[in-house]
Order: structure tokens, then C-alpha cells, then sequence
């Protein structure tokens, strides 16, 4: 499973030293964080800390007050248009809420990304839109209806659908199975986890899912006190005495997971 | 770039129009054929690669080896075609074969799609007759219409009904809310009624002592605004201005509130949408409009005024004193009466458009463009009515 991160330690995404408040209330304060290629990252925090913040921070939807943020190594302050561009199409994105567009079914959605960035013709683009629907495990027929007609778990397997269109390198998701069905969850960690091994994917993943932290997260990070407290394996969480990540991974909900693992 | 220092699938720094995927062809000694894949096979040379893939397997049916070792990068669209290809030849009756560098990462890849794309379940039906595809549009029509109607009905009678559904309580309604939205379609909406309305009896005014100068009658002028402000113009200018201002206002609230299930939160908790969220509106439509009125009637009239005394030399005592024998009471309320059915009309039509808004943003968009068009229309419509209705009584 490691064999990924075992070969090389290639920082994907850095983030140095970076303060993000709204106001006189400082949100994320001087907060350090590396992902390596081929790891899914599991971030977790008390509801309210600040992992939404980040994560939309690194994708520059919030500004910041401070700190630096590299992607495969470019510095995105320092970017061209052009540079940009690129490192905006290596990134893949999962919206808390799916954020698919209401009015395009979900094979259009997935062409969107394809459709502003690749000159592929039409035929082409339908069949790798219907790939991407076959990846992602949902039935053929849901290529065609509009995400009001989707339940919320084929929303979001729709959702990732787009956010892989373009095969980026780096993908982030956030809650992707808050809603989901146990049975629905452990398939969508799965499938997360055989994703990362077949495209190579960095996975930067925010969860409240203890299944999916024990099951397919190579490494995770508590978000507390504005900064990452503490970044490891599992052991390093179950080993850890800070007393929030004390109840977080040996509260009574995580502590049947600990005994079956 | 050399493959081992990457994770699979992807290619570091690669540029547009500076990659592409290549196969060199090989006879092998056994009489198949090798094809020796190079360079990066993502999505960006995907055309080029399909067209190389397609002209290389036309008619062949023979083993065939791959060898993937010198390819630099692979994504999902590379190992897709590659996929496809193997498909086809094995379903052609010939063998396949494929090689990979160290760690087998791109065969992989290819082996973890699958084989053919699931076709999607096509429920055919019976196909259309003319007749039906030329009727079945217009009866569309006519059935949404009606229940456009009885939607509407249905409103006007749960607006008097009241707010709950439960407890048989009537009093459900804040008079807070009906004075906010009062102040919000009615006072706010004074600076535009005002300008429009002064421009509107300025233009009147000009126009009409333009044409009647010729006829040396210019001080019929006066007769000619204010019976024309007072019984049409006024009326129907603003309730068209309060229908593109706050009709698709309401439909745009009512419609975004049933997207995030928010009606249906109503609902549940024995609320009835209509009368939380119409009635309030509704009331204070019918209360605004007709106060609208009277301010849009005395600011045309006082722009008439400027222009009679500017252009035509009509003084304000003239002017006075002819409105003042020009107009009786019944000018006025027949002006007057129209307004508060324009205010339902309004209403109703934005709640009923407001609640038919659908999952999307697009209907949402359609439905605010829906209801001003049917506001606009069915208000001159009704005041075409009340004209004929007037002149049948004499009125």
C-alpha cells in the first residue's frame, strides 16, 4: 500500500507558515503542511477549526494573510497565466456538496473541464465521459440526468467523476462520504484507495469518517489550536496525548474500529 | 523525464503541442507483430494516438505484442484507447500480449479498466405518431394553463384561508412581516415611480400640444393628460414597473426557498407555504400598489404641468382650473379600483412560477423570466377588460 510513498518522498503540495483570518479572528495561524506524492492525507479537526478554510485556501478561493503555498514545487504567488492554467488542471476537486451544475446532466459536467482545456472531438470526450461514470461506479444510465434527479451518494460519485476528468495529480476532497451509507462509504474509500494505485493520485482528503482514516488514509493530520497538532500513521494518533485527538481516535465510535484493526 | 522517477499516470511539466504518443511497428520472428509505444499517452494526445491506433488495427487479426516499457507518462484517456485496442483485437480471434517496464505500473492501469462500456438501458417506447407529435405539444399547452389557474386559485383561496395548516389557527401571519415587505415593493419603489411617471405625463403633454396646436385647441392638452394618467397610464405604467420590480423579486425568493427545500420545511412543520410566504407578499402588493398609483398619478401630472406651462405657455392656474373641470371622481376611481386587482394578479403570478421552480439554476432563471412576461401581459389583458367593462356601463 506504501509502496508509493516508500520510493520517494516527493513533496506534492507544501504549505509554509500560512495565517488565514477574517477580521480581527485568525482563522489558521503560521499552519506548516506537506503531502507527499501517491498518499491519501486524512484531515481531520473539531467542526469549526479551520479545515474547509485550508483546504480553500490552497485552491486560492480565500485570500491569506501570510505564509506560502507550493504545488509540484511552483510557488503559486509566482505563477504566470499561463503556469496557472496548468497547475489548475493537475488539481481535481470534490465540493463538500457535489457543487455539480444544476442545469447540465452529468455527462456534461464531466466534459466541462475536458471541453475548456482539451481539443478531443465529441465522440471521444462521450466516451471517456462514460469511462469516467464507469470508474466512479455509477450505472451508464446516470450519465444522462441532471443532478436534481441523483441521489446524494451518486452525486457524489458524479462529483468525482468531474473532479478526475482531467486525470489531475492532486485531488481534493472534501467529506466525501459524509451522507453516505456505511456499505456506500467503505466503496467509496475503496474505491478512493484503488484510484490512488491505478492513476498514481495524491489524495488530500477532509473527513470526519473514522472508517475511512483507518481504512484507507496512509497518513493523517489533526487540525486544533489553528495549526496541524499532530501529523502520523494511525499509531501515531492512537499514541498521541493530546486530549482532543485522545477522545477523537479512542472516544466510544472509534475505539470498536481500534479493537477490529 | 525518465518513468521511474514518476507515479503512474502522470507527467511532470508536460506542455501543449510539445508531446506526443508514438508506436513503432515490429515483425516478430513467429510472424506476429510488436508494437514498441513511446513519448506520453494523455489525454492531450489522445487524438493523435486514436487515429495512429485505429489506422494500425484496421484488418489485422494477427498476436500481437505491446511493449510499454519506453512510454513516459499514461492517463485514464492513454490506457482507454490502448484498452479499446486490445479489445478489438482480441475479439478479432488474434493474441495479445503486453509487456511493461519494472513495475508494471501502465499495464496496470490498462488492465484496471474494464473491457467494453456498459450501454446505457434504452427504454424504447413506442415511436410518436404525427398526430400525436403535432397535438401533443398544444395539449401540453392547455393543460399546463389550466393548472396554471387552478395553481392560482389555489393561492388566492390559501392566502384567505391563513398561515396554519394545524390546530385550525387562523392568526398566522406577522404584521411585521407585511409592513417589511410593504416597505420593501412599496416605499423603495417610490424614486423610480416618480422619475418614470414625470417623464411619462412630460412626454404625454408634449405630444399632445404638438398635435393639437394645429387645431389652435393646445389647452385641451390638460383634458387630454389627465383623463388618459388618471384612467390608463398611470395604473398600468406602474403596476408593469411593480411587476418587473417585485414580481421577480417574489418568484426569485419563493423559487430559490423550494430549491433548498426550504418550502418543505414548511411544510413538515404544519406551515402552509402559501400563506407563510405569499400571503405577506400578497397583502402588501395590494396595499403598495394602489398608494403607488396616487404618487405616479400627481408626479405625471406635475410634469404635464411643466411641459404645458414650458412649451405651450399654460399656466399653473390654467392648468388647475381646466384639470379641475376636465376630471370628475369617477376619472379617478375607475383609475384606482384596477390597481389592487393588478396587485393580486402580480402576486399570484409570481407565487405560482415562484413554486413551479424546479432542481436547477436554470429554472430558476426561466421561471423569474415567466413570471414577468405572464404579470406584464395578463395586467394589460385585464386592463383591456376593465376598459371594455367601463364603456359597457358608461362609466
Amino acid at each position: 500500500m506504501d509502496k508509493a510513498v516508500a520510493v520517494q518522498k516527493e513533496v506534492v503540495l507544501s504549505v509554509e507558515g500560512l495565517t488565514v483570518g477574517f477580521g480581527s479572528n485568525i482563522v489558521l495561524d503560521k499552519l506548516d503542511l506537506d503531502i507527499y506524492r501517491g498518499e491519501i492525507l486524512g484531515f481531520v479537526g473539531a467542526s469549526g477549526s479551520g479545515k474547509s478554510v485550508l483546504m480553500r485556501t490552497v485552491l486560492r478561493l480565500l485570500p491569506r494573510r501570510a505564509g506560502r503555498i507550493r504545488i509540484f514545487g511552483v510557488d503559486v504567488d509566482e505563477t504566470s497565466e499561463e503556469e496557472r492554467l496548468r497547475l489548475d488542471m493537475k488539481l481535481g476537486v470534490l465540493f463538500q456538496h457535489g457543487a455539480l451544475f444544476s442545469s447540465l446532466t452529468v455527462r456534461e459536467n464531466i466534459q466541462v473541464p475536458m471541453r475548456e482545456y482539451l481539443d478531443l472531438p465529441q465522440a471521444m470526450m462521450d466516451e471517456l465521459a462514460r469511462l469516467k461514470v464507469e470508474l466512479v461506479g455509477l450505472a451508464p444510465e446516470a450519465a444522462d440526468k441532471y443532478p436534481s434527479e441523483l441521489s446524494g451518494g451518486m452525486i457524489k460519485r458524479a462529483a468525482l467523476a468531474r473532479a478526475l476528468a482531467l486525470d489531475p495529480a492532486l485531488v481534493f476532497l472534501d467529506e466525501p462520504t459524509s451522507g453516505l451509507d456505511p456499505v456506500g462509504a467503505a466503496e467509496f474509500d475503496e474505491l478512493i484507495a484503488k484510484l490512488r494505485d491505478t492513476l498514481g493520485l495524491t489524495v488530500y482528503m477532509v473527513t470526519h469518517d473514522l472508517d475511512s482514516l483507518f481504512s484507507v488514509c496512509d497518513r493523517i493530520a489533526v487540525l486544533g489550536n489553528k495549526r496541524v497538532l499532530v501529523e502520523g500513521t494511525i499509531e501515531d494518533m492512537l499514541a498521541c496525548d493530546d486530549p482532543w485527538v485522545q477522545s477523537y481516535f479512542r472516544g466510544k465510535r472509534a475505539r470498536s474500529i481500534v479493537r477490529e484493526a | 523525464m525518465s518513468g521511474a522517477t514518476q507515479a503512474p499516470g502522470q507527467a511532470q511539466g508536460q506542455t501543449q503541442g510539445q508531446t506526443s504518443a508514438e508506436i513503432a511497428t515490429e515483425r516478430l520472428a513467429d510472424g506476429g507483430e510488436a508494437w514498441r509505444l513511446s513519448g506520453e499517452w494523455i489525454n492531450m494526445t489522445a487524438v493523435a494516438a486514436s487515429k495512429r491506433l485505429s489506422d494500425l488495427g484496421r484488418g489485422q487479426g494477427g498476436a500481437l505484442e505491446i511493449d510499454l516499457s519506453k512510454v513516459a507518462a499514461m492517463d485514464t484517456a492513454g490506457a482507454w484507447l490502448l484498452r479499446r485496442a486490445i479489445t478489438d483485437r482480441r475479439s478479432a480471434g488474434g493474441e495479445v500480449r503486453v509487456t511493461d517496464g519494472r513495475d508494471a505500473r501502465y499495464s496496470d492501469l490498462i488492465a484496471a479498466l474494464p473491457e467494453r462500456l456498459a450501454e446505457p438501458r434504452r427504454d424504447p417506447g413506442r415511436p410518436a405518431t404525427l398526430f400525436q407529435r403535432v397535438f401533443a405539444p398544444l395539449g401540453k399547452q392547455m393543460v399546463d394553463i389550466w393548472q396554471d389557474v387552478v395553481a392560482a386559485m389555489f393561492i388566492l383561496g390559501s392566502t384567505v384561508r391563513g398561515a396554519q395548516l394545524k390546530l385550525g389557527r387562523k392568526s398566522g401571519v406577522s404584521p411585521a412581516a407585511v409592513v417589511h415587505q410593504i416597505d420593501r415593493m412599496g416605499v423603495r419603489a417610490v424614486p423610480i415611480i416618480m422619475l418614470m411617471s414625470f417623464l411619462i405625463g412630460a412626454i404625454i403633454a408634449q405630444q399632445g400640444a404638438f398635435q393639437l396646436r394645429y387645431f389652435g385647441a393646445e389647452i385641451f392638452v390638460v383634458d387630454l393628460v389627465g383623463i388618459l394618467q388618471l384612467r390608463e397610464v398611470g395604473v398600468l405604467l406602474t403596476a408593469i414597473m411593480i411587476a418587473g420590480r417585485s414580481g421577480s423579486a417574489i418568484t426569485a425568493e419563493i423559487g430559490s426557498m423550494k430549491m433548498r427545500e426550504e418550502v418543505d420545511a414548511l411544510k413538515v412543520m404544519g406551515l402552509s407555504p402559501v400563506g407563510v410566504l405569499v400571503f405577506p407578499r400578497l397583502v402588501a402588493l395590494t396595499v403598495a400598489l394602489p398608494l403607488l398609483t396616487v404618487i405616479a398619478n400627481f408626479s405625471a401630472l406635475f410634469g404635464a404641468a411643466l411641459v404645458a406651462w414650458s412649451y405651450s405657455g399654460i399656466t399653473f392656474d390654467t392648468f388647475l382650473s381646466r384639470l379641475k373641470e376636465a376630471i370628475d371622481l369617477s376619472t379617478v376611481v375607475s383609475g384606482m379600483i384596477k390597481a389592487p386587482f393588478m396587485a393580486l394578479i402580480i402576486g399570484i403570478v409570481a407565487s405560482v412560477e415562484g413554486l413551479k421552480v424546479g432542481g436547477s439554476a436554470e429554472s430558476l432563471g426561466r421561471r423569474v423570466t415567466a413570471s414577468v412576461v405572464k404579470a406584464i401581459f395578463v395586467v394589460i389583458l385585464v386592463d383591456g377588460l376593465f376598459a371594455m367593462f367601463y364603456a359597457a356601463i358608461d362609466f
